[in-house]
């Protein structure tokens, strides 16, 4: 998970606690670190403390515990204005007093910078948002998409390091949000900007990160690049959070390396990657990936455990198959199969036996 | 659908200009929307806008002169009032004929106290002679010039005769003049005697205090109302039933207790006295005196002011605060660029309902202002309640309404008007 104590780190929380009240941590031993230029999104459900990290990291927030340190030095006790770190608003925040230009001019004017400096700053900033044309109006006068550009250009226009952004596409249309999505990564990766992205839309963590924080509970779940994420997780949660995700209860049986067998409460055997189960007897969550379940007969591989599925239900997405099937008394299991020219669509009634790779299907925590 | 075409007009699906059946759409929309706010409508213009506009009329209106004593009147026209010379003997029978018809009326003592408004000793020189007229008897008793020299030396007087031309007119600008501290002359507008000129001062008196109640006003309700915007809604409530107590208790209650708190041997003095601060024999003097009324005031006006900027400030996103912090702004600096003007209409908003209401205040100023602290409006209350000089009251009022108006004009063009916010 963390590596603290890593010397090129750029951003690093260690134990860090808050609480609000007194009484509930909101954020539980955090240990984070960062190398420059990094694009680490947080993801996590509602409440689970990612807007505190990002408040305690901008300095709004003071942490209950623990350090916080910005290229090596400790910010616990530094004011926010001085430390120098860009941050993007979830409503944008952009002050509706001020033109666009004087929006972006403030945090310039507030660092002393001379006047035809300034406005040359502005004008590039607001070119790389394409806003180029807009400078002298308000921001009411713009539109959601609008508003959210010159928010990051505000954001980047005095050249932080760090960038600091609080799901700043939650209130666009889905095609606005996969638009900027790609233009917030891309300036991101060209400018060299670390940056902390906050959002609670998974594909939009996987799709932009470099790394990706799951948070749940005050605590982080899983740190990982977005493939590992996807494919491999470390706990149920982060399964379950992470994608679509086909869960089974069911008791180890036996483990053998990288193999175990997990008896499902309905006595069924299934084979599995234990992740983390140790020991025989221990109760576990499986999860398996609905695109990774095989049903086609000659494409099942040999000595392994398969299970009887009655289709219950055939959806058409266009580009996929989605299948809705009964599996050891639940009937939640879902399988996605390619629109290919020689896939077979599965009739509900329909009786079928399914299985998978064993390292395809872990075995998590219960 | 309408189809628009190169050269006429936009039609709509019937062919009828989509411009009129539009028009036509929105009015019966606009007809319902004014039935249901007619009965308010109505309310407003028999209570509110009729009685000023009646008063506003009385400020200029001088029919008085010209119903009692019609021929009078017409006789003195031909007058020349600077001749230096009585008026002839047509004039005072005229003034005979008005006056029989006048006292059996009962008329003569209201044109009495009209006139002794502009000169004093009409008004005992009306009812005097009125008793003595009643007795005359038209046909026979002529010549009048005699009989009224002989009645009361103030028919012999010019002055007499010159204040009855002057101000014989059915519409006089002599209110508005008197309002100003000047006079109607036969000779046209001149200054009042010295004595008589306090109405100048008194307005002074009133922006001036004014404006220093509505500055301190800003000054204390301004980290109320930021207070209150920031903290928990459950504890700003709590404050906000403190802030809002004052209007739960009578005004003269809260006055009175001022007069407690002020006098000599009051509770700050003795405080004061107590600590050491200031002699037993030199206590402040902070009653019956514009300190006293500016204090009262400002107490009292206070809620008006934190109420507005209340509403205003807690639309004041805390985001905005932070953002300006984030961008490298200190405290003080984030406060200045960003909190402070988007505050700026509540402010607006609470100096013109306080400076409004403070230029009109009277019951305040009348308890807790002595001589030296009252306001134009207890002159205007005076006027109207002991002199019956209602035509100078309403002159005193309109200018007051007229001074209203163009400082809301001048905060128009200075601030601007769509800046303010009241809720
Ligand atoms: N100012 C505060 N005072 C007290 N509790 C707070 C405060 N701010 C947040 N909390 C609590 O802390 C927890 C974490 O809040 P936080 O805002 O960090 O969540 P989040 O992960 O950003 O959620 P979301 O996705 O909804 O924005 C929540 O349970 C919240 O109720
Ligand atoms: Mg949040």
């Amino acid at each position: 998970m963390a590596d603290s104590g890593n010397t090129d780190a750029f951003v690093e929380f260690e134990r860090v606690q808050k609480s609000y009240d007194g009484e509930i941590l909101v954020v539980k031993d955090l240990n984070l670190s960062m190398p420059k230029g990094e694009f680490l999104t947080m993801l996590g459900p509602s409440g689970s403390g990612k807007t505190t990290c990002l408040m305690m990291l901008a300095g709004f927030e003071t942490a209950t515990h623990g350090e916080i340190r910005l290229d090596g030095v400790s910010i616990n006790n530094i004011p926010p204005h001085k430390r120098g770190i860009g941050m993007v608003f979830q409503n944008y925040a952009l002050f509706p007093h001020m033109t666009i230009a004087e929006n972006l001019s403030f945090p310039l004017e507030v660092r002393k910078i001379g006047k035809s400096d300034r406005e040359e700053k502005v004008m590039r900033a607001l070119d790389m948002v394409e806003m180029g044309a807009f400078g002298g109006r308000r921001p009411s006068q713009l539109s959601g998409g609008q508003q959210q550009r010159v928010a990051l250009a505000r954001a980047l226009v005095f050249e932080p390091e760090l960038v600091l952004m609080d799901e700043p596409l939650g209130a666009l249309d889905k095609q606005l949000r996969e638009k900027m999505q790609f233009e917030i990564t891309h300036l991101a990766h060209e400018l060299g900007i670390t940056t902390v992205y906050v959002t609670h839309d998974q594909t939009e963590a996987l799709t932009m990160s470099d790394r990706v924080a799951v948070f749940d509970d005050g605590r982080i779940q899983q740190l990982a690049p977005p493939d590992q994420l996807y494919e491999e997780p470390e706990n149920s949660f982060v399964a379950q959070f992470i994608g679509e995700n086909n869960t089974l209860d069911g008791v180890v049986k036996e483990i053998a390396g990288a193999r175990a067998v997990v008896q499902l409460d309905s006595g069924d055997l299934i084979d599995c990657k234990p992740i983390n189960v140790s020991k025989v007897g221990e109760r576990t969550q499986v999860s398996i990936r609905p695109e990774r379940v095989e049903f086609n007969k000659d494409r099942l591989q040999e000595g392994t455990h398969r299970l009887q599925a009655e289709v219950l239900e055939f959806i058409y997405m266009g580009d996929i198959f989605r299948t809705r099937l009964r599996v050891a008394g639940r009937d939640d299991f879902v399988v996605k199969t390619r629109n290919a020219p020689d896939q077979v669509r599965l009739q509900p009634g329909e009786q079928i036996e399914i299985g998978w790779l064993p390292e395809d299907c872990r075995a998590l925590d219960a | 659908m309408s189809d628009s075409t190169a050269n006429g007009p936009v039609l709509a699906a019937d062919g009828t200009p989509l411009k009129r059946s539009l028009a036509k759409a929105l009015r019966r929309e606009k007809t319902r929307a004014l039935l249901l706010i007619a009965p308010l409508l109505i309310f407003v213009l028999i209570s509110f806008i009729f009685p000023i506009g009646k008063m506003l009329l009385r400020s200029v209106e001088n029919d008085i002169v010209a119903d009692t004593i019609p021929l009078t009147v017409v006789a003195l026209a031909k007058w020349d009032a600077s001749s230096g010379e009585l008026p002839s003997e047509d004039v005072y029978a005229a003034m005979a004929a008005d006056m029989v018809v006048a006292v059996a009326a009962k008329a003569h003592t209201r044109l009495g106290s009209r006139l002794n408004y502009e000169t004093t000793g009409m008004s005992s020189l009306f009812r005097k002679s009125g008793r003595e007229i009643k007795k005359w008897d038209l046909a026979t008793d002529a010549p009048f010039k005699e009989k009224f020299l002989e009645l009361h030396d103030g028919w012999g007087e010019l002055e007499v005769w010159q204040t009855i031309q002057t101000h014989s007119a059915r519409t006089t600008p002599g209110y508005f003049l008197n309002a100003i501290d000047m006079q109607l002359t036969s000779d046209g507008p001149a200054a009042q005697p010295e004595s008589k000129q306090i109405l100048i001062t008194l307005f002074k008196r009133t922006m001036i205090m004014s404006m220093i109640i509505t500055i301190s006003c800003i000054l204390l309700a301004y980290p109320v109302a930021w207070i209150l915007a920031n903290l928990p809604a459950r504890k700003a409530n709590l404050l906000m039933i403190l802030v809002l107590l004052p209007f739960w208790t009578s005004l003269l209650v809260r006055t009175s207790a001022w007069k407690v708190m002020l006098q000599q041997q009051g509770v700050i003095n003795d405080i004061l006295v107590w600590l050491g601060l200031v002699g037993d024999a030199d206590r402040l003097v902070m009653i019956n005196n514009q300190t006293g009324t500016i204090i009262a005031m400002t107490h009292i006006l206070l809620p008006f002011m934190i109420l507005p900027m209340y509403a205003v400030m807690q639309t004041i996103q805390p985001t905005y605060l932070r953002a300006a912090k984030s961008l490298g702004a200190t405290n003080w600096t984030a406060f200045w660029r960003v909190y402070f003007p988007q505050s700026v209409p509540g402010i607006g908003a609470g100096s013109i309902l306080v400076f409004i209401l403070s230029i009109g205040y009277y019951i305040t100023p009348e308890i807790v202002g002595g001589t030296k602290g009252v306001f134009i409006s207890n002159r205007i209350a005076y006027h109207i309640s002991s002199s019956l000089n209602w035509g100078l009251a309403a002159a005193l009022g309109a200018i007051l309404l007229v001074l209203v108006l163009l400082l809301y004009w001048a905060y128009d063009k200075i601030v601007g008007i769509d800046n303010v916010k009241l809720g």
